[in-house]
């Protein structure tokens, strides 16, 4: 049942965005097969699957750590942007600046971009009991808007013709491709496999893990076992964090390869679906980004193939993540139809 | 009319759809259910307005759309969380997330038309008396509307058996079930009122702050609202003083803006988020009030006969 739920919840969600294409006058087949098969039947849309999807990936691998220990951490986005400017710094400010090591040092800067970002709502809800919810998402607003101003002020191309765009990376600041012969696909895909089978290690193999799934649980046997639950909500968010960083900077340097005003089509807020669609298991979210990842490459395309509009994407990503929920019921409890006016419609577990 | 009188009208128009949101989410919290899909519902309600407007004409119908609209999402949210018991977080956030797709995708061929601004009710006499006169008497009626609100619902949560037994499922819904309380019915209800409020929330939006309809509106007035209800307490009338502090701020930065002033205007439209942030922090200082007035079953799922 475990893994049967989110496989009915995306049948729901397919379901439901059938009747939605009918209404918008498409022919649901067409538009499903414009969604699902088209972006994966050629060589060079799978790679660009493999972009969209490392992000997806990363993030949704670093939510769960969040979730599971009950830290509703949902400024993933902020954390990427933050990643991807502190990332940035680099070959944005000092161009001249190029050599093997440069990379590397993107990435790690990146990294810990997204981290310092992450530490304020961790920093604010261990100090002084303020609701991680509220300001982790106040500060993706704030970090859109400083992102912006950047691009369009101090980091703006000098040779740019006044386009909001910083300068064009230097090849030795791009994550190389993989296969240039056949697609853009870079290495960020492999990362994000990898920290991704890291995370599900940690989680699965390691005290730490155990204590984030103990604590999210149940948090009064977490305190008599002795696990400290304030550094929990550090360590939750600064892994969430150094994954979105990651992520920011992964979208930059291997897809953009320079910044703009906005670096990502909403991948934080995606993210939240690829962990729920993913069980909150990081080799779950690696399957349910591919998923997410389609979803807007299949938007992308049905667009241009059948003229639905691009926010159709959007809510089959918000179907499937309610489908999910709703079928999660089936995990938790055991469905019995009952007869008789007083009588609850399903019973305890 | 002078600069001080516009300033102070154009306050309240910001801070209306606050307002209106917040006190609906107040009721839904206050029963003990968590609905962090606020702006989705409103953006929702946006668009709903928006649409009959456009097609009858009328902008009260419009209201009544936007209404309606509001509370229909917080009926899908209801059966996931209610009916369902599925985490009420989650469900939330993914109503914010079908709802900004949604009102995206519905609104496709209403963007760049022009709309009819829902008119200003002035009160004869009472409208003409300085300063205060237009403030409170000259005002749109969905201004009215959220005045009506946070007395009608103080009362009712304070003064009213039902109310009593509202809360009373926010604070222990097992021993209001066990006194035969029916605590789904109830949520349900207030869930739906919260959907409607937030609904008209974002009619205001669309039908009288801006009469036009731009894909997400709402621009985080949902989540604020939200915020909102931890600032007040969980206090109807804080949240009045909440909403208008924050329409301020918001008010207070545009005017900024077209002043000139050598701040970047990124900065000064971060001005409401960052604002957020430092007031939940100042709030959640105060832990003895915090406790007291939150409701004690916020966000935990409700299965009967156990």
């Amino acid at each position: 049942m475990t893994y049967l739920s989110p496989l009915i919840g995306l049948g729901l969600a397919v379901i439901a965005g059938s009747i939605m294409f009918t209404f918008l006058g498409k022919p649901p087949l067409a538009a499903l097969y414009a969604y699902f098969i088209e972006p994966i039947s050629e060589l060079w849309s799978v790679h660009e699957l493999l972009i969209k999807a490392a992000p997806l990936i990363l993030m949704g691998a670093g939510l769960c750590v969040c979730y599971l220990s009950n830290n509703w951490n949902i400024g993933a986005e902020g954390q990427m942007v933050i990643g991807g400017m502190a990332g940035s710094i680099l070959p944005v400010m000092f161009p001249e600046v190029v050599g093997p090591f440069l990379l590397p040092a993107m990435i790690i800067m990146g990294t810990l971009g997204g981290m310092a970002y992450a530490a304020i709502p961790a920093l604010l809800k261990t100090k002084f009991k303020t609701n991680e919810i509220l300001t982790s998402l106040m500060l993706v607003y704030i970090a859109q808007l400083f992102l912006d101003w950047t691009i369009r002020g101090p980091w703006r191309n000098p040779e740019g013709l006044n386009f909001p765009e910083t300068r064009r990376f230097d090849a030795a600041a791009r994550i190389p491709e993989m296969m240039p012969m056949d697609g853009r696909a870079n290495w960020g895909f492999v990362i994000a496999i990898v920290v991704a089978i890291a995370i599900w290690v940690l989680m699965s193999r390691t005290m730490k893990g155990f204590q984030v799934k103990v604590i999210g649980a149940s948090p009064r046997a977490a305190r008599f076992a002795g696990f400290d639950d304030k550094k929990m909500v550090f360590f939750a968010f600064l892994i969430a964090g150094a994954t979105a960083g990651l992520a920011g900077i992964i979208e930059v340097s291997g897809a953009t390869g320079q910044m703009l005003p906005t670096i990502s089509p909403g991948y934080g807020f995606t993210a939240i679906i690829v962990a729920f669609l993913g069980r909150l298991n990081p080799i779950g979210a690696i399957v349910a980004g591919l998923v997410l990842a389609l979803t807007f490459l299949g938007g992308e395309n049905a667009q241009v193939v059948l003229g639905v509009p691009d926010k159709a994407a959007r809510v089959f990503q918000g179907l499937i993540l309610f489908f999910v929920l709703a079928c999660d019921t089936l995990i938790l409890y055991k469905v019995r139809l009952a007869f008789g006016a007083a009588a609850p419609a399903k019973g305890g577990a | 009319m002078g600069i001080t009188e516009a300033i102070l009208l154009t306050i309240a128009t910001a801070a209306t759809p606050l307002l209106i949101a917040a006190i609906g989410e107040l009721v839904v919290e206050r029963s003990g259910v968590l609905n962090l899909g606020v702006e989705g519902m409103m953006v929702l309600g946006a668009v709903g307005g928006f649409a009959a407007m456009s097609l009858t004409g009328n902008p009260w119908i419009g209201v009544v759309a936007a209404i309606a609209m509001g509370a229909l999402a917080a009926l899908a949210f209801g059966f996931l969380t209610l009916s369902l018991a599925a985490n009420q977080v989650a469900t939330g956030l993914s109503l914010t997330i079908l709802g900004l797709g949604l009102s995206g995708l519905l609104g496709v061929e209403f963007v760049g038309k022009a709309g009819t601004k829902l008119e200003n009710i002035s009160i004869p006499v009472l409208s003409d008396i300085p300063l205060v006169g237009p403030l409170l008497f000259g005002q749109d009626p969905i201004f009215y509307m959220s005045i009506a609100l946070v007395i009608g619902v103080s009362w009712f949560l304070f003064r009213t058996r039902p109310g009593l037994t509202l809360r009373s499922i926010g604070d222990n819904h097992v021993s209001a079930h066990a006194l035969g309380i029916p605590v789904l019915r109830y949520r349900y209800l207030a869930v739906m009122f919260g959907g409607a409020c937030a609904g008209l929330a974002g009619g205001h939006l669309s039908l009288v702050y801006t009469p036009v309809w731009i894909e997400n509106m709402s621009a985080g007035r949902g989540w604020i609202a939200l915020a909102l209800v931890v600032f007040a307490s969980w206090r109807p009338a804080r949240v009045l003083a909440g909403a208008y502090l924050f329409g301020a701020v918001s008010i207070g930065q545009l005017h900024a803006q077209a002043l000139g002033i050598a701040i970047p205007s990124q900065f000064l439209t971060a001005l409401p988020y960052v604002a957020t942030i430092v007031v939940l922090v100042l709030i959640s200082q105060n832990v003895r009030a915090t406790l007291i007035n939150t409701p004690a079953m916020l966000g935990r799922a409700f299965v009967p006969d156990r």
